[in-house]
């Protein structure tokens, strides 16, 4: 990546056990300001273990995490959020029957006030929202329509947009796209790519090698807990990572039956 | 990065909608067209009757406003996803702790007030917090307090009293500052002037002879008036409100956005309970006593008024106003009914028959908003 800069994020050997099962045996990566760094792996492969420790959700058992530079402890997702790693969930991310713009500013509402009492400022909220979306190329009917009304792509974006308005600077995507249409995978990735010029570091996780190419800059493969090295883009063929992704022989035999077409 | 504003395009996929079919798109919807209907069916059938003079009016408005005051919370609780079972509980057990308080231990009647907001505001609370703390649904944790206030407001007054019900309170109410907040009257003056004027009726005997019938305005109907806008300005207009929607919309995804549902929750227990409270002191300022068996069956009235006002039963979607409509409704139909002179009986079939039309509309209406096909 740009030599110029310095790895927003670093996570150095990380390893987390439940019990006796061990889901991350050292796994390291870097990720930087305005790049795209892909996470890929099959299911079990550790994928989410791995992302809820950089949000969060879990503490590693070994390992450090360097967030700028600084070792960081993250107690709780609360207190990544507040340095700036947002996480946007596949689902649970958006509530259907409440407006858009409601939606937009859950939790971070913002209030207008009227001699001693705090009042959620809509005018502004509505614009923000508006204008946000319009930046995204979502066309809303209004602020108050109801997150249920957007499909699946659009309410990913809502989330992004979110996620990066209110600060992020890492902004982690579990498998934004895996239940999506083509049209709407379509729209998820260029706003992807949108959200990566502003210079926010965005950590892709998805088990979909095409998806991954179309907006990766950077692609780390995980297998059975730990990582299989990390490719540059252009370096590697959508072939040799899928082969990457279910650890070799085993898919190469496999897509022999079924003509090429896995 | 270039941040050229993009013009608006219009998108071929969504259908424009008439100005008629956005204004149906809210939650009052329901209250609305009941309201009217109820109105026009009673003008037609009931305006002789005396129910649309000063004494009909204040009959029937006192009903509603006693809706209104447990609907409020229950609307609320709704949207934040959700019941409270126990009210109708609660506001018999509050009763007797205010008359066991005041007459049978001789407290101030504010200080029994006051001491009965808080313990019933606790059961409240307490309520809350089983409910978040072990994800039971609160159905059934409210089920066991509809069952334990019960209990003990009978229990209590059998233990003490030897009787079930608690009177004298009027005589150790009288000239209390807060039991006249709760039982006073307001707007004397205004009601005399009318009655002399001629506009309302006056008794035409007895001691009160020249008097209006309806001499003010009871502190009920404030309290409901109070609590319905401070519930929809709540709701509408503020952050805390935009939590109880996000709270009871889908609890997991406003925790991943930062908000603190299970506050929100314990404290939509808690302002339940207290609307149970101001109920339960008005009426038993009104009556001058407290009853084991008040309250029965309000818990479902109040749940009802809501659902009629356009709340759905799984939380996330609601009007405070709607449930205001709802509870208005409630009031007029059942003293409609008897002022149409109805065998009171039937009050029971039309509530079922209207609780399962609106919960119908409002399955509608949520297919509307969110897309759902």
């Amino acid at each position: 990546m740009n030599p110029e800069h310095a790895p927003i994020i670093q996570m150095k050997n990380i390893e987390k056990h439940f019990g006796s099962v061990i889901a991350l045996a050292g796994v390291s990566l870097d990720v930087f300001p305005g790049e795209c760094h892909c996470l890929l792996g099959d299911n079990g492969a550790g994928k989410s273990t791995f992302i809820k420790t950089m949000s969060g959700v879990h503490q590693p058992t070994k390992g450090e995490i360097l967030f700028e530079g600084h070792p960081m402890h993250f107690a709780d997702p609360r207190d990544a959020i507040s340095a700036g790693i947002a996480t946007v969930h596949q689902h649970l991310a958006m509530i259907p029957l409440m407006s858009v713009s409601r939606n937009f500013f859950m939790g971070n509402e913002p209030v207008k006030k009227v001699g001693p009492l705090n009042f959620f400022d809509h005018d502004y909220a509505n614009q923000v929202t508006m204008d946000e979306m319009s930046k995204m190329g979502i066309n809303l009917r209004g602020p108050d329509q109801a997150v249920g009304t957007l499909s699946g792509g659009e309410r990913q974006t809502v989330a992004i947009a979110r996620a990066v308005h209110f600060g992020a600077k890492v902004l982690i995507l579990d498998e934004p796209t895996s239940a999506l249409g083509v049209r709407q995978t379509a729209n998820v990735l260029a706003t992807v790519a949108k959200v990566r010029k502003q210079g926010i570091a965005v950590v892709f996780i998805t088990h979909n090698v095409r998806h991954a190419m179309a907006v990766g800059d950077r692609f780390t493969v995980l297998n059975r807990g730990q990582t299989l090295g990390t490719a540059q883009r252009g370096q590697i063929t959508p072939e040799e990572l899928q082969d990457l992704m279910a650890g070799g022989q085993e898919l190469v035999a496999l897509e022999g039956s079924l003509g090429g077409t896995v | 990065m270039s941040n050229a504003p993009i013009p608006s395009v219009v998108d071929e996929r969504i259908k424009t909608r008439s100005r008629f079919r956005e204004a149906m798109i809210r939650p009052e919807l329901g209250g609305i067209v009941g309201t009217i209907a109820v109105f026009t069916f009673f003008l037609l059938f009931a305006f002789d009757s005396g129910m649309f003079n000063s004494q009909g009016i204040m009959n029937w408005s006192i009903v509603s406003a006693q809706f209104m005051i447990i609907a409020v919370g229950a609307c609320l609780l709704m949207i934040a996803g959700e019941f409270d079972l126990s009210v109708g509980s609660m506001i018999g057990f509050a009763g007797m702790l205010i008359a066991i308080f005041s007459v049978t231990m001789g407290w101030p009647v504010w200080m029994a007030i006051l001491v009965t907001f808080a313990i019933c505001i606790a059961i409240g609370g307490l309520n809350g917090f089983i409910v978040v703390r072990t994800g039971l649904p609160s159905f059934i944790v409210t089920l066991a307090f509809l069952f334990i206030l019960r209990g003990f407001a009978i229990f209590l007054p059998q233990q003490i009293e030897r009787k079930t019900i608690i009177g004298g309170i009027k005589d150790v109410a009288e000239g209390d500052w807060l039991a006249a907040v709760f039982g006073g009257k307001i707007l004397g003056g205004m009601f005399n002037w009318l009655g002399d004027a001629g506009l309302i009726a006056t008794f035409e005997r007895g001691t009160r002879k020249g008097q209006p019938v309806v001499d003010g305005i009871p502190m009920l109907i404030i309290w409901a008036i109070i609590l319905v806008i401070l519930g929809h300005v709540l709701l509408t207009k503020t952050r805390f409100g935009n939590w109880i929607f996000a709270a009871g919309g889908d609890a997991e995804a406003a925790r991943n956005s930062g908000v603190p549902v299970n506050k929100v929750k314990v404290s939509m227990f808690m302002f339940t309970a207290f609307c149970a409270c101001v109920f339960a002191t008005c009426q038993v300022m009104e009556f001058g006593s407290a009853g084991s068996d008040r309250g029965l069956l309000k818990e479902f009235e109040a749940i009802i008024a809501v659902v009629i006002g356009g709340a759905l039963l799984t939380g996330g979607y609601g009007s405070v106003l709607g449930a205001a409509l709802g509870a208005l409704i409630f009031g007029v139909v059942q003293q409609g009914l008897f002022f149409a002179g109805v065998e009171s009986s039937l009050f029971r079939v039309f509530l079922g028959v209207i609780l399962l039309f609106a919960v119908i509309l409002n399955t509608y209406i949520r297919r509307i908003i969110t897309g759902e096909r």
